[in-house]
């Protein structure tokens, strides 16, 4: 297969090939030139970029992979260019790497054999709202954030809310999730059609164009094969979504533990009590005291969980109460709850500053997520291991967690620069991978398998299933070129 | 005192929205477009709704200027907790040229009619960027006025306002009845709840004309063109600092 990586005798000044000394190219320049200025009939001079700043930016995310620029960057304003690049590229055997916001956590944008990033940010309608049907399609260039002030006078809004103001159809790519998924599931729950351009230029309605009937039993679930897939099995250009009515009432509680198994005994006890929790955030004595320390706050230093009840408003104070009990019988402590905004983000600013307060433990370090998720009873026993292995490795992780769904996150701060510190992490992340596996669980929970996890993707569903999955990339893309180096 | 909040409440095109002008440049787009309640008009919706649910004052009307479609954002308010609205039925030519002057005029007019304490407003529409509705109408009553509030608190029939201004926060006492214009860090307004939406459906919306308030809505103003701004020039990169020096001297700069 010939990459796009091609070896290019450096002439033009218009095609500055060059990134940083880190790749040379030589090659049959009028090949090159002709494929940019393909690329230009179709999306316009500014619709096409070289600039090695704009390569660089579309080849990094918000994880800790180094930057892999493409060669080139598209930005196609509707399903018809993209299309019509993709049959380019398709032409010409160039990978394909699909970008909504780069806010992924695993590495997902690098362009390792370099070739054309397709950067949807311009595509941004939020097209075919039906509120009374609870439905809404959108573009790639959409963010949640912006879909969710779209749809804020209709009383409606979509609940999946990963940590950044991320693309929603970047977020179907990554089958994201977000801290109230124990209430309203997460992207594979909420996607019920999508549009996806093949390698080869072929547009797809996944469920069947413009359909969104809210269940279905019709055939193969191809919208939940795109769902998670990463970019590597089609660029996605419409998503579908299902939206919830906003709650009328919001009452957020914060309870303080002995142990962590108290803590999770309480969360399972409360989803067993059918209380429609919205979100049960966890968080250790390590990220309370980060907390604390960063916000001056005087949190009592253990285990804690952070609540947030959705409802009518006369069903809140039966809800609290009913958690209130159960928190009491199970060691708990300084119960604090409210009800009004101001109070509420009062008592969740620990919470939604978590990863700031981590970083502020160690100034000018860096932060990796680790994304680990087990059933909800295997967590009290995980979460200790880990704790212990941290300690003894001399690592920084304080730790959150979504409990609602055994999925918890280690925020380890790690000095970039010092070789032993960054291979004590790597081990450690290895580990708790297999540590979560070994409790029947999975190595990502909610960030997905990009660059670093494929190994450990092998051995989560065993050599058959990815030899399943191996077969599907292959119907789909038989000349391997979306998004190479992903996922398998 | 009847504990009577006027909060008025504008149509303007989406804040979300690229705004594009008209081939004509007699205007912007705005057919087909995503309209929406002014932010700084959600956020007075907010700050009355509070205050009835501190219970310091008892009713909260919202009052909007258009044609039909501005029931939609009458709507809006009475979702957010107004209870009942107003509408002032202008439209065509008229609503094209519906300006601050107008509006205070009517504002002014409806405040005598309701018996009102208090009027809250945004300070400004995201469209024209006035900033004039709120002071005009506080003239034409001849009431006092806290603009761009950051902060209002109700005591008996006295308002505390702290004004934001260049040099800081001015904090101001001022007797009611009166005119308080909201600024951006007054309140975070509420969404709308569906269960919310569907209440809103049963609260009334009254309407009125502008001739029924003796007030004449024709504009003094008339529009001659509309242009966008001028595109951003590229830029030009050079390889040196003597470039750089030819260059602007070039250019007549230096």
């Amino acid at each position: 297969m010939t990459l796009f990586r091609l070896v290019l005798r450096f002439a033009s000044p218009r095609l500055p090939f060059i990134c940083g000394g880190c790749r040379t190219y030589s090659a049959q320049t009028g090949a090159v030139e002709r494929v940019i200025s393909s690329f230009r009939s179709v999306s316009g001079d500014e619709g096409v970029s070289v600039g090695l700043a704009v390569r660089e930016q579309h080849g990094r995310d918000e994880s800790v992979h180094s930057c892999r620029p493409p060669d080139v960057v598209v930005f196609p304003r509707s399903v018809e260019e993209v299309s019509a690049l993709a049959k380019i590229c398709h032409h010409h055997q160039l990978p394909i790497i699909p970008f909504g916001t780069g806010t992924g956590l695993e590495g997902g944008v690098g362009a390792l054999k370099g070739g054309v990033c397709f950067s949807l940010r311009k595509m941004e309608q939020v097209l075919d709202l039906h509120e009374e049907d609870f439905d809404v399609t959108v573009e790639p260039g959409v963010t949640r954030k912006s879909l969710n002030s779209y749809l804020r006078d209709t009383g409606l809004w979509f609940p999946v809310d990963p940590g950044a103001d991320a693309s929603l159809c970047g977020m179907a790519a990554t089958s994201a999730s977000g801290t109230n998924a124990v209430r309203y599931g997460t992207m594979r729950e909420n996607v019920l059609n999508l549009e996806v351009v093949l390698a080869d230029g072929t547009i797809l309605h996944t469920a069947g164009k413009g359909r969104r009937p809210r269940k279905t039993s019709a055939g193969y679930n191809l919208t939940n094969l795109f769902v998670g897939s990463e970019g590597t099995l089609g660029i996605i250009t419409k998503a579908t979504l299902r939206l919830y009515g906003i709650p009328e009432s919001m009452v957020s509680a914060v309870c303080s533990f002995p142990s962590v198994q108290s803590a999770v005994d309480s969360t399972v006890q409360i989803l067993q009590a059918g209380v429609p929790i919205a979100r049960i955030e966890f968080l250790d004595d390590v990220m309370i005291n980060a907390c604390n320390r960063f916000n001056n706050l005087s949190y009592a230093v253990t285990p804690t969980l952070f609540l947030e009840f959705h409802g009518s408003s006369k069903s809140m104070e039966e809800q609290v109460s009913i958690t209130e009990e159960i928190t009491r019988d199970n060691g708990g402590s300084d119960f604090a709850w409210a009800e009004d905004e101001e109070t509420r983000s009062r008592l969740w600013k620990a919470r939604h500053d978590a990863w700031y307060a981590a970083l502020a433990l160690r100034p000018g370090c860096k932060a990796y997520s680790t994304d680990v998720c087990v059933p909800i009873s295997r967590l009290p026993q995980i979460i200790v291991e880990t704790k212990e292995d941290l300690i003894r490795n001399n690592i920084t992780g304080p730790i959150a967690g979504h409990v609602g769904d055994g999925n918890f996150h280690c925020l380890i701060v790690l000095d970039p620069n010092d070789p032993d510190e960054v291979q004590r992490v790597h081990s450690f992340t290895e580990r708790l991978a297999r540590r979560a596996l070994a409790m029947d669980g999975t190595c990502t929970g909610e960030h997905g398998i990009g660059l670093g996890k494929r190994d450990l993707l092998k051995e989560e569903v065993g050599p058959l299933a990815i030899e399943v999955m191996q077969g599907l990339k292959a119907t789909l893309d038989p000349k391997k070129l979306m998004n190479p180096g992903k996922v398998l | 005192m009847s504990g009577r909040v006027l909060v008025g409440v504008k149509r303007v095109i989406d804040y979300a929205v690229k705004i594009r002008v008209k081939p004509d440049h007699t205007g912007v787009v705005t057919d087909g477009v995503k309209h929406s309640m002014n932010p700084f008009c959600e956020i007075a919706v907010e700050e009355a709704v509070k205050l009835k649910e501190k219970k310091l004052i008892k009713e909260v009307v919202a009052v909007s200027c258009g044609p039909q479609q501005v029931q939609e954002t009458i709507r809006t308010a009475l979702a957010m907790g107004a209870d009942r609205g107003i509408h002032v039925e202008v439209s065509g030519k008229d609503y094209e040229t519906l300006g601050p002057l107008q509006v205070s005029k009517i504002l002014a007019a409806l405040a005598k009619k309701e018996q009102a304490d208090l009027i809250i407003l945004g300070k400004q529409a995201i469209d024209d960027d006035c900033n004039q509705t709120g002071q005009m109408t506080a003239a034409l009553l001849d009431w006092p006025q806290g603009t761009f509030a950051s902060e209002v608190t109700l005591d008996a029939d006295k308002l505390k306002v702290v004004r934001e201004i260049d040099g800081g926060l001015e904090t101001i006492k001022i007797k009611m009845p009166a005119v308080v214009t909201a600024d951006l860090r007054l309140n975070t307004p509420r969404y709308a709840t569906l269960p919310n939406i569907m209440k809103a459906k049963k609260k009334k919306i009254a309407n009125v004309k502008p001739a029924d308030l003796g007030v004449d809505v024709s504009s003094r103003l008339e529009v001659l063109k509309v242009d966008e701004p001028p595109q951003r020039q590229a830029g030009v990169k050079v390889e040196t600092v003597d470039d750089l020096v030819g260059k602007l001297k070039e250019a007549g700069r230096i």
